[in-house]
């Protein structure tokens, strides 16, 4: 069993996830009009581009723009929670070995106790996010099913991981549960939500460029976000 | 009956369609045939299939209903943050719905989405500057305004002023000899105490071609002659066209994009006529948004500019003050607090919050921020056409209340306001919470203290 999910369904996994990413990134340009949306994207391109990187920059640095800091709490819930969630996998040391058994080649790996710190940073963060979403008014009434299913999809390779690494009950069976859970997340990634993997960047430079080109961008220092 | 006489999916493009609109007091046969209106579902799905591309498509997907928009809204401050005026709430359930039900909808729900799109948003966009995946609510609900008016759900006095776009090439029953006569008797009105003051119609190659608000000519002509007096204390070469003159569109607030377009050409039309170096735009947000902003897109402009490079007034003006065109008495400077109403259209969406921080350092002794400002303040309240609807006062009134607090919180009792909508809105905020605060353009304000070169000043003086 673990041979199956940690080959052929690997494989199968990772190919709809870039296949997939390929075809939302082409899908998303392809889809741009520059009379519909208003934005001259091939025209005025150095404010265009000005505009898009400030717009994706200011946002991925944690107090960053006058939202994250309205929301301080939430602001930390986020950022500890996509770090976490990007990084603990990448350089896990267990994924590394993997990695260089297979390919013939790793990455810098974290301890072992602050890859455990930062999988249970995942797991907190997560059930703070949920608690939110149900005791904010605000954040109820836009909150659907299909919210904690995503959620639920992201989070599941870390707690199942966790349980395996430290050996909760049968570890062969957890491992091959984190493996499946981790190719379930991958190919979520295109289809749902989780697309903002890719999709965050995309929308963020649109808007950048938006406000980089037409709403003032020629005319001043850049939006103040 | 599935098309009114007065409230159907037709465009309004002829006098007698506009005044039989206009002899129904306050819409009120319009808004009953509305009642019954159907809906086109077939031609609805069409034009999202069409249009509802994967900019927005994208924004409705991935939103991950964070709530961080919420307290962007001056709706939902104002409305004691009910969840329903959340801006994420408010276009799910209507472009969301629409395209989930493949615009399946009936004469209800576009009732709602109506209700939605012109009094719970007013398009001022700071919810976009919220979002952390860059999701333009504002966006969103100008194009759901579009597809409302293709659907005959647009509120009365829209209907109307997009159809005097159509007609007048203006918001309002101006004809071309109207605003040449104002024009005329405004530089006849001021010529005693000003010298030499014109108010040149048609000239051609002049530096700046000067254009308006339709109120301006219609309501407020002195501000026609008040911005000829600073044109010509500012010694400048500059003209007014007889035609394409009027710089605002009630058709954008309507989402009559037809309109939109027809509008901005009659402008762009007068540029490529008169061939004048530049333009400036008297001081009003959603005028400067739509032509010189929006307008390109709807002429099919590739540039994204218009024809030749066109100003805001506050940019003229703190350009005049900057190279000393204009000059300010000292002792006349403003004495008392006073504070800015940033306008979303020219400072959000346009970025020239500087240029109002440069003139305030000019006229005024103690300026006074309101929180939040520049990009990120609130909409004054009645932006987006909200100001002039009927139907939704009550909305309106409520909404004004965010500005109030802002303005009170300042301590000052003048409110600089150069936009011809957060004028309004000041002014019945005034009206209706009494909280003793004045208002004013910028003309009348740098009229009063302005230097007059001793060559312009009269001789009898």
């Amino acid at each position: 069993m673990y041979e199956l999910v940690t080959g052929p369904l690997a494989w199968l996994a990772f190919g709809i996830f870039f296949i997939g990413l390929l075809y939302r990134l082409v899908w998303y340009i392809r889809g741009l009009n520059w009379q519909m949306d208003r934005v001259t994207y091939s025209k005025n391109v150095a404010y265009g581009i000005r505009g898009a990187l400030r717009s994706i920059f200011f946002w991925l640095v944690p107090f960053g723009t006058h939202g994250w800091r309205f929301y301080p709490g939430f602001t930390i819930l986020v950022f500890v929670f996509h770090i976490c969630l990007l990084a603990t996998p990448v350089f896990l040391m267990g994924h590394n070995v993997l990695l260089l058994e297979r390919f013939g080649f790793s990455l810098p790996t974290l301890t072992e106790g602050m890859a455990d710190i930062m999988t249970l940073a995942v797991i907190v963060a997560a059930i703070f996010i949920i608690l939110r979403r149900i005791a904010l008014p605000e954040v109820r009434i836009i909150t659907k099913p299909y919210d904690f299913l995503v959620l639920a999809i992201a989070v599941a390779p870390f707690l199942t991981g966790f349980l395996a690494y430290h050996q909760v009950g049968n570890y062969d069976f957890w491992i091959v549960v984190h493996v499946l859970c981790g190719e379930i997340m991958l190919v979520a990634i295109p289809f749902t939500k989780l697309s903002h993997f890719l999709l965050f960047f995309l929308s963020r430079a649109q808007l950048g460029m938006d406000f980089g080109i037409k709403r003032g961008g020629m005319k001043n220092k850049g939006m103040a976000w | 009956m599935p098309e009114g006489i007065l409230c159907n999916k037709q465009v309004v493009d002829t006098k007698e369609k506009l005044n039989a609109l206009l002899a129904d007091k306050s819409g009120k046969q319009y808004y009953a045939e509305m009642k019954a209106l159907d809906i086109d579902s077939k031609a609805l799905w069409a034009t999202l299939e069409k249009t509802c591309k994967s900019r927005l498509r994208t924004w409705l997907e991935i939103c991950a209903h964070c709530g961080m928009c919420a307290d962007s809204c001056f709706f939902y401050l104002a409305n004691d943050k009910d969840p329903k005026q959340v801006p994420s709430y408010k276009i799910q359930s209507t472009l969301g719905e629409m395209v989930k039900r493949k615009g399946e909808v009936d004469n209800d729900f576009m009732h709602m989405v109506m209700d939605t799109a012109w009094s719970k948003c007013s398009c001022c966009n700071r919810c976009a500057t919220y979002c952390p995946f860059g999701i333009d609510m504002g966006v969103m609900f100008g194009y759901v305004r579009g597809l409302c008016f293709s659907q005959g759900f647009v509120p009365w006095e829209l209907k109307i002023g997009s159809g005097m776009h159509r007609i007048y090439n203006a918001q309002m029953d101006i004809t071309t000899e109207d605003w040449v006569d104002t024009c005329e008797w405004m530089a006849e009105e001021y010529e005693e105490d000003w010298p030499g003051l014109e108010i040149p119609v048609d000239k051609e190659n002049a530096d700046i071609i000067y254009t308006v608000n339709a109120r301006e000519p219609k309501h407020y002509p002195e501000d026609l002659a008040e911005a000829a007096i600073l044109f010509h204390l500012a010694g400048e070469n500059w003209t007014v066209p007889s035609q394409g003159w009027e710089e605002t569109s009630l058709a954008m607030f309507a989402g009559d994009w037809g309109a939109c377009k027809i509008q901005v050409e009659s402008v762009y039309a007068a540029m490529d006529r008169l061939k004048p170096k530049r333009m400036v735009v008297t001081e009003c947000g959603h005028a400067y948004r739509a032509t010189v902003l929006e307008g390109p897109y709807w002429a099919g402009l590739k540039s994204g500019k218009t024809p030749i490079e066109s100003f805001h007034y506050v940019e003229w003006v703190a350009e005049a003050l900057r190279t000393g065109k204009l000059k300010i008495d000292p002792a006349k400077r403003i004495k008392e607090p006073v504070t800015y109403q940033d306008s979303c259209n020219y400072v959000r969406n346009a970025g020239l919050g500087d240029c109002a921080r440069e003139i305030m350092s000019y006229i005024a002794e103690d300026f006074r921020e309101m929180r939040p400002c520049k990009e990120h303040n609130f909409c004054c309240g009645g932006g987006g056409g909200l100001n002039g609807i009927g139907l939704y006062r009550q909305a309106r009134n409520i909404g004004l209340t965010v500005k109030r607090d802002q303005i009170l919180a300042t301590g000052a009792k003048l409110v600089v306001a150069p936009c011809h909508n957060c004028w309004d809105a000041i002014r019945d905020l005034e009206e209706v919470y009494k909280i003793g605060i004045r208002w004013s353009f910028l003309k009348p304000l740098l009229l009063s203290m302005v230097e007059v070169p001793e060559h312009l000043k009269p001789k009898d003086e």
